[in-house]
């Protein structure tokens, strides 16, 4: 063995890890070394139907009591119950109702007021300069911290509820159409302005449609931080809404409501985005094309 | 008439601590008529810079240029640009990326499109004009960039490097292709290449660029689009000893200042 130009190469035992070393060769029709390739619904229904497995298994044999985690079977008859009987005198369509229309109305604002300034932070230096500073400042601020100064400034009514929603959806959007903004390549600007474009017509017909796609992701994640922030908004001097029903229901420790609403919540937000991914897939199919 | 570039430099000026660049001193060009103007050099010699100039995307440090006697202040039609790539608009297919430069005109729909699909039919996309660009070869989205500048009739055509981003035999017929919707049109074109068999076979005029500063460092007149365009087979006219003997000429002082910088 020693003439061998490589003497210390001996074939390695296999071992359970080998797949982290090296990828099988791949079928035709994909492309090898893919991050992340592969289809993922069969697993994420497995993933979803051992949740309920486990859920149903502890509650079933007891190991965990129904004050702290109901069954699944009892959080389905509550919403059962409460969609026929109501909650707290409201049916749960009202309360979804109510909730969605705080969530949507403040979404819908936030873009109103959030894509143009984010657009406009993206083109003028001077906007940006002045509306930098006040979006970074209370950006990381949890809504919670200032629904206090929210309610001593605009009241307990609908104003300080939507404008709470507002601001946690407004800065995603800004911030995504603002960076959207640099989204257009400089070639198809140049092209654009050697073909006689004036300034605003590059900005209309190339930097905003290339804009787009990341307008409609960062709309996406806004309306996912309008979500989150419901519960809060509802923290206060509400009666009917899914974060009022959930928060009184706590108080009263109604936990299999609690869970219900909280799987309301997720299923209007989950709802939404696969609306909007549809709407993605309609408006900008070119997204990651070019 | 046409374009003359008189004197033009552009001096970057110094950063940090640096001293500033000579982009380009002191270029005298002249495009007029129906000429092929190739503008060849190795990376850094100011080709880009030059078109930028002509473009009007920079204006110069001193000297100037101008079109039909007037100064260019700035980029506009009768300059179309086609680019090497990542110029054209996805979201609009063929028929309104070719369209776009009529559209910014303010012609209205149906007088651009009837204009567009002559230019689309002249650069044999007729099939595809429903089509979206990304979904298209790369041969074919830069004959959708050059159609769509001439809808934009510009006095002068400007090539930035527009079949560099192409393979070897997509790009000899794309060559044929350009040389014969020039002689179609009869435009002036500016075009700018890394090639040097590219810049011999499609110019009627040649300039070789030196870098520091950027300079036209060799003028040459060019027969080989017009044989080819006479009816010479392409690679016969770039296998003739004509044609590799100044090819080995312009390669040898393109080396040369490679060496220099090296």
């Amino acid at each position: 063995m020693t003439d061998h130009p490589y003497p210390n190469t001996q074939p390695r035992k296999k071992g359970m890890f080998d797949f982290l070393l090296k990828a099988q060769a791949t079928k035709p029709g994909e492309t090898y070394g893919v991050p992340g390739q592969g289809d993922t619904l069969l697993l994420s229904l497995t993933s979803i139907a051992g949740i309920i497995f486990v859920w149903w298994l502890v509650t079933a044999m007891g190991w965990v009591k129904p004050l702290f985690l109901p069954s699944p079977g009892a959080v389905l008859r509550k919403f059962a119950d409460v969609w026929t009987n109501g909650f707290t005198n409201t049916s749960l369509m009202e309360h979804a109702g109510v909730s969605a229309a705080r969530v949507f109305g403040a979404f819908i604002l936030a873009c109103m007021v959030g894509i143009p300034l984010g657009l406009a932070m993206g083109m003028s230096p001077f906007v940006r300069g002045v509306f930098d500073p006040p979006l970074e400042f209370y950006r990381p601020i949890p809504p919670l911290a200032y629904l206090p100064l929210m309610i001593i400034w605009f009241g307990i009514g609908e104003t300080s509820k939507v404008l709470l929603i507002f601001l946690s959806v407004l800065a995603p959007v800004a911030l995504g159409a603002r960076s959207g903004v640099k989204s257009a390549a400089i070639e198809q600007i140049h092209a654009a302005y050697s073909f006689g474009a004036s300034r605003w017509q590059v900005m209309r017909h190339v930097i905003l449609p290339s804009a787009l796609p990341e307008i409609l992701t960062a709309m996406r994640i806004g309306i996912g931080f309008g979500w989150t922030t419901l519960v809060a908004a509802e923290m206060v001097a509400a009666t009917k809404g899914l974060g009022y029903m959930v928060l009184t229901a706590s108080q009263f420790l109604q936990t299999s409501t609690v869970i219900m609403g909280i799987i309301v919540i997720a299923a209007i937000a989950y709802g939404f985005d696969l609306l909007m991914r549809f709407v993605e897939r309609k408006v900008v199919p070119w997204k990651g094309r070019m | 008439m046409g374009l003359n570039i008189k004197k033009a430099s552009v001096i970057y000026p110094s950063a940090d601590g640096r001293p500033p660049v000579d982009a380009l001193r002191e270029i005298d060009l002249d495009i007029m008529g129906d000429d092929f103007v190739v503008a060849l050099g190795a990376s850094g010699c100011g080709k880009s810079t030059l078109l930028s100039l002509i473009a009007g995307f920079l204006s110069p440090s001193s000297g100037e240029i101008l079109l039909d006697g007037a100064r260019v202040q700035g980029p506009g039609a009768d300059r179309a640009v086609v680019f090497q790539k990542h110029a054209l608009l996805p979201w609009l297919n063929v028929l309104d990326n070719v369209a776009f430069g009529l559209k910014l005109q303010g012609v209205g729909q149906d007088a651009r499109y009837q204009i567009a699909r002559g230019f689309i039919k002249l650069l044999g996309l007729g099939e595809f004009e429903r089509s979206r660009v990304y979904q298209l070869s790369g041969g074919m989205q830069q004959r959708v960039g050059i159609a769509r500048a001439l809808t934009c009739d510009p006095k002068v055509l400007l090539m930035d490097e527009p079949l560099g981003a192409l393979d070897a035999l997509t790009r000899e017929k794309a060559q044929e292709l350009i040389l014969n919707i020039w002689s179609k049109t009869a435009k002036s074109v500016f075009f700018i290449t890394h090639s040097v068999e590219e810049a011999l076979f499609m110019g009627t005029k040649l300039i070789v660029m030196s870098p520091r500063p950027g300079r036209i460092a060799h003028r040459f007149d060019l027969p080989f689009s017009r044989q080819f365009l006479g009816g010479a087979p392409a690679r016969q006219v770039k296998a003739s000893r004509e044609f590799i003997g100044l090819r080995e000429e312009i390669l040898k002082i393109i080396f040369s200042d490679e060496e220099a910088t090296v």
